[in-house]
């Protein structure tokens, strides 16, 4: 059980409450992307959702996959996509929810899934081979 | 759907509220079968500072540079693990603190980690084999000559064998001997081979890797108001409100800034804002419009302070048939590292520990020892992997401000900026002018002069020295500083990343004056520069690379001979000891200009990691575009003109183009490669959407420009 205030951030709650720091913090204001998760499987950002505006099941980064082997995640490790690496949690959580939705996408629909993810490191290329790989798996 | 799955909630008397995380199925830390991978030994053996041999013949390598994402903490233990000879699937990677003892330049930054890492990194790996060679051999009794290794084996006389795990103790107790041979590059087994990211799969399944995921016991959290202007002088606040909200421990006034202590960041963040603040200033704050009018000024103020001067450029242009002058401007631009500015410090009486996102964690810890008044040997530095640095890291303001927080307080404080506090407490690139100047006379270049005006100053001794410098006998390079109370400093290529666009533009302005083609004439001036480099050493680039590096573009990039609907832009430019071609590929939708498709062509040398090396390469050509088209920063009465993503547009997905990348092949010693393709992305886009609509860019960024738009 944790206490906290009714208007903190699902992401602080996470990260300073529950130790689940995968899910980062980038802007606060869900322009960037850092701090997707998933809210009954779609991607939302959850930087500026207070915790009292939560009705569903959260999933985070910790939680995608048992071992660390969901589709998406060993198309990452195939691509060998991330360079800093700070934003890669958050890119999978939204290529998740696109696949999930959509098994097959085409280019155009992955760069419009992808479009409030930043990377700025520019890794979207490997990005975008990835989730390519992922929806073949 | 059965609501015992959602999180239950329960009104607290506080007012907060009472969670059941029942609801965080999906949430739950991974198990660790990912990290056991590899069994771990019983016994650790040191061999040296940077290396460890387990008894099961697993190895653990130090990484001893920062890692801000140019995959330093893969590329370099490849190093020693080649001339060590193992088997590369055996060896961990871990990252080592500030040892300055055992360490040279544990610094990142300006791509000189693998280049000057090189050599002293294969030999501590090759002298640690051949006292493991050596401690087999005595104990066979033969000529360590004798024996060989493979992958952590070493094999001696007849059936001799035995694993570096088994000889590791004996071979600690050895003599260390000098001048050890090192490999000859055909005989490489991983360098040159694709190495996955050792951080992967902490990467990808959220573990706790990051400064700002750093936890420790009874820390407490810090956000730092600062003045909103620059060279504002904080005068009286109120915190009344803040003392009252849930979690904050304390509020503490220090150097004109304002710190808010509280159990958590959010708490932290929300009483910061709540904070009001009074702040003056002694002179007029600074705003964009001045600065632009002060740079234009400097742009033709006369100076006789030449950076680099050759034959007579006064004569020159007297005597020219034409003179083509052309003014580049650039704004600010912040670093924009997604992960905000963070770090632990944790003061006490007898030591002081320091934790977080670094690239230059020696100058941190001599600059806290000051601030503390402590000696630097009771201070313990240890880097985190850094969610992007590009210069912003090289700085360590926020390692000084927790350390001063803390020593305040006398509590372990985890500082962290907001993306606000990120933004506009910056050290930004500064905002530059360039105008370049040229003569033509009988259809040849005869004189250049390159004038710099620059907030704070931004050209750098090197720099006169790259191309064109010996490509045109007669040349000046000048650099005028502006004076400003905005923090500026290294942005991702420094003193380059804008002046490549500048001089790649021109030179290709001054190709179709001539009639030339844009490559032909870049061709011609790079043959001029060869005798004058083969004798003047001061000059940087070496010509013939950089001609290969142009012709293999133009040859992959199908130059001349594009479709008639798409646009190509020629750009070259050495920068980082790494020679860099790139062709862009322009096409247009609606009359409006897209990059469709960059060709990039790099002569770094040996390649050390090729899979990793493609991605430094992209990333900075997406970096470079991005900047470029969209990256702009501005100034009024000291304030900047952004401060988060909704006002400050970053590249995204869609706009990233493809990129093609080759590597010349090359014996060469290895060079960096986590700026050079930068650089050259915003001439070469610039010179293909010319080609494309006939319209000429001088500006940054180019959304701003009604050209663009077209």
């Amino acid at each position: 059980m944790v206490k906290v205030d009714k208007d903190t951030p699902l992401l602080w709650v996470l990260r300073d409450e529950l130790d689940l720091v995968g899910t980062k913090y980038g802007c606060g204001i869900g322009q960037c992307g850092a701090c997707t998760v998933h809210l009954d499987g779609k991607a939302i950002r959850s930087c500026a959702l207070p915790i009292s505006a939560i009705s569903g099941a959260i999933t985070t980064i910790e939680g995608l996959s048992e071992k660390g082997d969901h589709p998406v995640q060993e198309a990452w490790k195939e691509h060998d996509v991330p360079q800093c690496g700070y934003c890669q949690t958050g890119q999978m959580m939204s290529a998740a929810a696109l696949l999930k939705k959509n098994p097959s996408p085409s280019d155009q629909e992955i760069k419009n899934a992808m479009q409030g993810n930043i990377c700025r490191c520019g890794t979207y290329l490997k990005i975008n081979a990835a989730i390519k790989t992922a929806s073949k798996a | 759907m059965d609501r015992r799955h959602f999180f239950k909630l329960s009104s607290a008397a506080s007012g907060g509220m009472v969670l059941g995380f029942s609801f965080l199925l999906g949430c739950k830390q991974p198990q660790e079968v990912i990290e056991a991978a590899l069994e771990l030994p019983n016994k650790w053996t040191e061999l040296n500072a940077f290396l460890e041999i387990g008894d099961n013949g697993v190895v653990r390598i130090f990484s001893v540079n920062p890692e801000i994402g140019q995959n330093i903490k893969t590329s370099m233990p490849m190093l020693i693990a080649e001339e060590l000879d193992v088997d590369w699937k055996k060896v961990i990677v871990e990252q080592a603190g500030l040892d300055t003892d055992n360490f040279k330049r544990q610094v990142a930054g300006g791509c000189q980690s693998i280049r000057q890492a090189w050599e002293p990194l294969r030999k501590v790996g090759a002298t640690a084999r051949q006292i493991l060679v050596n401690a087999a051999a005595r104990k066979w009794e033969i000529d360590p000559k004798d024996c060989k290794t493979k992958e952590g084996i070493i094999y001696g006389t007849e059936d001799l064998q035995i694993s570096y795990g088994e000889i590791a103790e004996a071979a600690a107790e050895e003599e260390i001997p000098e001048n050890v041979e090192l490999k000859k590059a055909a005989d490489f087994q991983i360098i040159g081979k694709s190495k996955k990211n050792v951080d992967l799969d902490k990467i990808l399944t959220g573990k706790s890797l990051f400064g700002i995921d750093t936890k420790k016991p009874n820390m407490a959290y810090a956000s730092v108001l600062r003045p909103p202007a620059f060279d504002q002088e904080l005068v009286d606040y109120d915190d009344s409100k803040a003392k009252a909200m849930s979690g904050v421990q304390e509020i503490i006034s220090f150097k004109n800034k304002i710190a808010v202590i509280a159990d958590s960041n959010w708490q932290a963040i929300k009483a910061k804002k709540s904070i009001v603040a009074n702040y003056k200033a002694e002179s007029e704050l600074e705003s964009t419009e001045e600065h632009d009018l002060a740079l234009r000024k400097l742009l033709d103020k006369p100076s006789k302070n030449f950076m680099r001067h050759d034959g007579d450029v006064a004569k020159a242009f007297s005597e020219a048939d034409t003179v083509l002058e052309r003014i580049y401007e650039s704004p600010f631009l912040p670093h924009n590292c997604l992960e905000p500015m963070n770090f632990f410090a944790d003061v006490q009486t007898d030591k002081v520990y320091l934790e977080g996102p670094i690239q230059t964690p020696a100058w941190a810890r001599s600059r806290v020892a000051k601030i503390l008044e402590r000696d630097e040997k009771e201070i313990e530095v240890q880097m985190t992997r850094m969610g992007g640095g590009f210069g912003r890291r090289l700085y360590g303001d926020f390692s000084d401000e927790a350390a001063e927080i803390s020593k305040l307080t006398g509590k372990p404080i985890q500082l962290l900026f907001t993306r606000e506090d990120d933004m506009t407490a910056g050290t930004y690139r500064p905002a530059i002018k360039y105008k370049i100047e040229a003569s033509i006379k009988d259809d040849k270049v005869t004189g250049y002069r390159l004038t710099e005006a620059a907030v704070n100053g931004n050209m750098y001794d090197l720099i006169p020295n790259f191309f064109p410098a010996g490509a045109i006998p007669n040349l000046e390079v000048i650099g005028h500083p502006l004076e400003s109370k905005i923090t500026t400093g290294a942005w991702r290529a420094p003193y380059t990343n804008f002046l490549a666009f500048a001089e790649q533009s021109f030179f290709d302005e001054l190709a179709q004056l001539l009639k030339k083609d844009e490559i032909e004439l870049r061709l011609e001036l790079l043959e001029q520069a060869i005798p004058v480099a083969e004798k003047d050493e001061k000059i940087e680039y070496e010509p013939q690379r950089m001609q290969a590096c142009i012709r293999m573009a133009a040859d992959k990039a199908n130059w001349g001979s594009a479709a008639s609907d798409e646009y190509q832009g020629i750009s070259a430019y050495y920068s980082h000891n790494t020679h860099v071609a790139e062709i862009a590929t322009v096409v247009l939708e609606d009359q409006s200009p897209i990059v469709k498709k960059i060709v990039c062509v790099v002569d770094c040398g040996i390649v050390v990691n090729p899979d990793a090396a493609i991605n430094q390469i992209q990333g900075g050509i997406i970096d470079g575009m991005g900047h470029a088209m969209f990256g702009d920063l501005s100034f009024e009465n000291g304030k900047p003109s952004a401060s988060n993503f909704h006002q400050y547009r970053l590249i995204r997905n869609s706009e990233a183009p493809e990129i093609e990348v080759h590597f010349i092949e090359s014996s060469v010693d290895p060079t960096g490669l986590g700026e050079p393709s930068l650089p050259p992305a915003g001439g070469a886009i610039a010179n293909a959407i010319f080609k494309a609509t006939g319209r000429r860019l001088y500006k940054q960024p180019f959304v701003q420009q009604a050209e663009f738009l077209g």
